[in-house]
């Protein structure tokens, strides 16, 4: 693991703090949109281009545009509204870091064997021609959860009828 | 080999940073929209564990095939969770969980 590595990962339980941790939705799905560009970085310097792409351009871009749209759907609250539930939400949400703090100190005293033998490195081919020649079953799989999609959203928006 | 292990492990303990991040986020929010981004959470933190799983056990090209497929499945969610979240605000005026006790069937 190279220092940056460390700084990427870092940056990305920072991020997915920040989400968790702001009042405000809106910052809440930027914070979102950072730890899924972390991830994107991540991704490229562990040799997974094509997932890395899809990961940009899915869960940076699409999903953080469907966010933004819900919220800005939704009527925003009141001044009264925001400090009665800013003060409900600092003691809820302070034991948060304090959690991650702990697990982390526990995770570091476990003793984890360091001779653990990992199976054996195998000779792939690309990730395209697995996903097109060997897993065909799973781009099935695909279109059909994608069509259950539009028909959920077909569903849900659908206007009533006027008597 | 051991190197690997090593790059796995160190992985992990950040990945089960995040993966507490969500957890907690969903268990504590009464906020719809902080549900689905908890979950949002989650789903990432999987989807980087599948990677380092893929990169140290040489299998990169599954690792990524798998991911494209987790990736697909997301967003459908997502867009699906957003549409019932917005017909439920329409409905309640509210994104508060609490208010969603009129369930009669």
């Amino acid at each position: 693991m190279t220092i940056i590595d460390i700084i990427l990962l870092t940056a990305m339980v920072m991020a997915a703090l920040w989400t968790v941790m702001t009042r405000s939705l809106l910052k809440s799905t930027i914070g979102l949109a950072f730890t899924s560009a972390i991830i994107t970085i991540i991704m490229f310097r562990l040799d997974s281009p094509l997932a890395a792409v899809f990961e940009l351009s899915v869960c940076t871009g699409l999903i953080t545009a469907v966010f933004i749209s819900t919220i800005s759907l939704v009527r925003p609250l009141t001044h009264k509204q925001i400090i009665q539930l800013s003060k409900d939400r600092i003691k809820r949400f302070w034991y948060l870091p304090a959690i991650v703090i702990i697990v982390g100190i526990a995770l570091m005293c476990l003793k984890i064997p360091a001779d653990f033998k990992m199976p054996a490195k195998l000779a792939q081919g690309d990730a395209r021609n697995l996903l097109w020649n060997s897993r065909q079953l799973d781009l099935f799989g695909q279109i059909v959860v994608l069509l259950a999609g539009v028909f959920g959203i077909v569903l849900l928006f659908k206007e009533t009828k006027k008597k | 080999m051991i190197a690997d292990w090593q790059l796995f492990t160190g992985f992990a303990f950040f990945i089960i940073m995040v993966l507490i991040a969500g957890l907690y986020c969903i268990l504590v929010t009464r906020n719809l929209m902080r549900v689905v981004i908890g979950l949002e959470l989650l789903t990432k933190a999987v989807t980087l564990l599948i990677i380092i799983a893929g990169y140290v056990t040489g299998r990169i090209a599954l690792a990524q095939s798998l991911v494209i497929t987790l990736i697909i499945i997301e967003v459908v969610v997502i867009a699906v969770a957003s549409g019932v979240i917005l017909s439920i605000y329409r409905h309640n005026e509210s994104l508060a969980v609490s208010n969603l006790d009129s369930l009669k069937g």
